[in-house]
C-alpha cells in the first residue's frame, strides 16, 4: 500500500519526534523556496536592468543566512535530544549539509545582484545575456528539481540532476569562450564582459550546489555516499 | 500536515504534500530461519545452527543460525520478549536451571558441543563467563569475590598465585586502584558501578574465553556505564564478548556487530556501523529509530 511521504519520517512512537523531523523538512523546503526566489529575482534584476530588485535581493540575503543558522540549530537540537539513527540520522545530517549549499546559492544570488547593479551603472548594450538566460534557466531547473527530489525522496530524479550538471559545465565553458571573443574584438568590452563572466560563474556554482543537494538526497534515500564516485557507481546505487 | 510556508516560489507548497515513491526497502515480513546481513563468520568461536528454545510448548527461539567470531563484541538488541536474553543464556547453558526449558539445534564452542549430555556445565561456565543485569557480588570481601572462582577451579596452588590472579583481574576490570587498600572490605558496601566491575573481575578471574553480559549497565549511572563500556573495549582484545542491551546507543558504541531479534527470530546481523546508519531490514530500522518497541 503506498504511503504518504511524511509517513516515512512520521511514524515514531514519540509524536514530538515526528513533529520535529517534519518541521525540519518543512523549514528546509521553505529556505529552498526562498533561495530559488533570490536567484530568480537576481537574474530578473540583471535582465530588466532593475537596480531596486537587485538591492532587495542583496538585503534578503540576511534572511537566508538567518534561516541557515536556525535550521542548523534545530538539527543540532534533534541530535542532542533524540540521538536519531538510520534514516532519521541520514535526514538530519543531510539537512545540515544541504543547508550549507542553499546558503551558498543565496550568496551566489547576492553576487549576481551586485553584478547587475554594476552592469546597470555602466549602461552599455547587453552582451552575453542570452547565455546568462540560458544557463540561469538550466540551473534554476536543477535547483527546483533537487528540492523536489528531497521532498519526494526521489533518488532517480536526484541522479538526473547529477547528470545535468555536466551539461551546465559545458555550457559555461562555451559561454566563457564566446565572451573571450567579445573581449578580444574590443578591449573596451573587457570590464563589462568580466562582470557577465562573474554572473555565469555564479550560475555554474548554483548548478554545483544543486548537484550536491542531489547527492545528499541519494544518501538520505539509499544510505550510500555517492560523492566523489563515478556516474556508473551512482547509477548502481540508485538502481540497486 | 500542518506547516507554514512563507516563501513565494511555486512548487514549495506542492512539495509539502507530495506523495513519495517508496525508497527500496526489505520486506517487513520475517521469514523463519532467514537472517539478512552477515550472520556467519570464518573460523567462529561459536557456531550456532538451527537453534530453537522451548518454554513448555512455547517456542521462544525460532530456528536461529549465527556465528560469533573470536574476540568480537556482538550486541543483541530487540524489544522486550524478543528472545535475546534466552538466546544469550543458551551460550553457557544458564537455561538448564529452568525446568520447562528445552534447547534444540547445534550449538558449538570451538569443537565442543555445548549440549552434549556428558558436558561438565561448571567447566563450561568457566570458559564462558557471565555478568548479569544487577550487580550480584557475594556477601564476602572484595578479595574473596574475585578469588572464589579460581579457588573452586583449583587455578592457584599458592596464596601468592591467588593474589596475582585477584590483582590482575581487578586491574583488567579497572577497579584495582579504587580497592587495593580495602580488599578485605565487604563487597556489598561498594557503589553499584564498582559492584558491577567487581562482578566483571570475578567473571574474568577464571580466565574465560567468552564473557556474556546481560544488560550489564541498566542499573548503573552514566559515569559507571561509561567505565564499563571502556572496559568492554579493553576486554575485547582478549575475550569474545556477547552483550544484551536495551540501550541502542550502547550497542552502537561498544559492539562490532549488532544482531536484531524480533519475536524469537533473528532478523538481521550486520556490522554495527551499518545497522545504525543504513540497516537492511525495515524491522531493524523501525526498532532502532523508535518506531515501535
Amino acid at each position: 500500500m503506498p504511503r504518504k511521504q511524511d509517513d516515512v519520517y512520521g511514524d515514531h512512537i514519540s509524536h514530538r519526534f515526528n513533529d520535529e523531523l517534519t518541521e525540519l523538512k518543512s523549514r528546509f523546503l521553505e529556505m529552498g523556496g526562498m533561495v530559488e526566489t533570490q536567484i530568480e529575482r537576481a537574474i530578473q534584476s540583471l535582465v530588466d536592468g532593475d537596480s531596486q530588485v537587485a538591492d532587495e535581493v542583496r538585503a534578503n540575503d540576511r534572511t537566508v543566512d538567518r534561516m541557515e543558522m536556525d535550521l542548523d540549530e534545530e538539527a543540532i537540537l534533534i541530535i542532542a535530544r533524540r540521538q536519531p539513527a538510520a534514516r532519521d540520522l541520514r535526514l538530519v545530517i543531510s539537512v545540515i549539509k544541504m543547508v550549507a549549499d542553499l546558503e551558498r546559492v543565496g550568496d551566489e544570488a547576492k553576487k549576481i545582484a551586485k553584478m547587475a547593479i554594476k552592469l546597470i551603472e555602466e549602461g552599455q548594450a547587453p552582451r552575453g545575456y542570452v547565455e546568462i538566460r540560458h544557463i540561469a534557466s538550466h540551473v534554476q531547473g536543477m535547483l527546483h528539481d533537487a528540492l523536489d527530489a528531497f521532498a519526494r525522496l526521489d533518488s532517480e530524479q536526484a541522479l538526473r540532476i547529477m547528470k545535468a550538471d555536466k551539461q551546465v559545465d559545458e555550457e559555461y565553458q562555451a559561454a566563457a569562450r564566446a565572451l573571450l571573443t567579445f573581449m578580444m574584438e574590443d578591449t573596451r568590452n573587457i570590464s563589462r564582459c568580466m562582470s557577465v563572466m562573474w554572473v555565469l560563474r555564479a550560475l555554474e556554482r548554483v548548478g554545483d550546489h544543486a548537484c550536491n543537494i542531489a547527492e545528499n538526497v541519494i544518501f538520505m534515500v539509499k544510505g550510500e555516499d555517492v560523492r566523489h564516485t563515478s556516474m556508473e557507481e551512482a547509477e548502481r546505487v540508485v538502481g540497486g | 500536515m500542518n506547516t507554514t510556508v512563507t516563501a513565494g516560489t511555486a512548487g514549495v507548497s506542492e512539495r509539502q504534500t507530495a506523495t513519495a515513491p517508496q525508497p527500496a526497502r526489505e520486506d517487513t515480513a520475517v521469514r523463519e530461519g532467514v537472517t539478512v546481513g552477515m550472520p556467519f563468520a570464518d573460523d567462529p568461536k561459536f557456531r550456532l545452527r538451527n537453534v530453537e528454545v522451548f518454554y513448555g510448548v512455547d517456542r521462544a527461539i525460532k530456528n536461529i543460525s549465527l556465528d560469533i567470531a573470536r574476540n568480537e563484541v556482538i550486541a543483541f538488541i530487540g524489544p522486550s520478549g524478543c528472545g535475546k536474553s534466552t538466546f544469550l543464556r543458551c551460550l553457557n547453558r544458564m537455561n538448564d536451571s529452568i525446568d520447562i526449558c528445552r534447547v534444540k539445534g547445534s550449538l558449538q564452542l570451538d569443537d565442543l558441543d555445548l549440549y552434549d549430555p556428558k558436558r561438565d556445565v561448571v567447566e563450561l561456565r568457566a570458559r564462558v563467563g557471565m555478568v548479569f543485569q544487577k550487580p550480584n557480588p557475594f556477601p564476602k570481601s572484595i578479595y574473596d569475590n574475585v578469588a572464589y572462582g579460581p579457588r573452586i577451579h583449583g587455578l592457584a596452588n599458592r596464596k601468592s598465585d591467588l593474589d596475582d590472579i585477584v590483582e590482575n583481574s581487578l586491574r583488567k576490570a579497572g577497579l584495582w586502584n579504587e580497592v587495593k587498600d580495602r580488599l578485605d572490605a565487604v563487597a556489598t558496601g561498594m557503589s553499584g558501578g564498582q559492584q558491577q566491575r567487581l562482578c566483571i573481575a570475578r567473571a574474568i578471574a577464571v580466565s574465560p574465553e567468552v564473557v556474556l553480559m546481560d544488560e550489564p549497565c541498566s542499573a548503573l549511572d552514566p559515569i559507571a556505564t561509561a567505565r564499563v563500556e571502556e572496559l568492554i573495549a579493553e576486554l575485547s582484545e582478549s575475550y569474545t564478548i556477547v552483550i544484551v542491551t536495551h540501550s541502542m546507543q550502547q550497542a552502537a558504541r561498544v559492539s562490532h556487530r549488532t544482531a536484531y531479534f524480533h519475536l524469537g527470530h533473528l532478523v538481521e546481523v550486520n556490522q554495527t556501523d551499518k545497522v545504525f546508519t543504513a540497516p537492511e531490514h525495515s524491522l531493524t530500522e523501525s526498532y532502532i529509530t523508535g518506531r515501535f518497541g
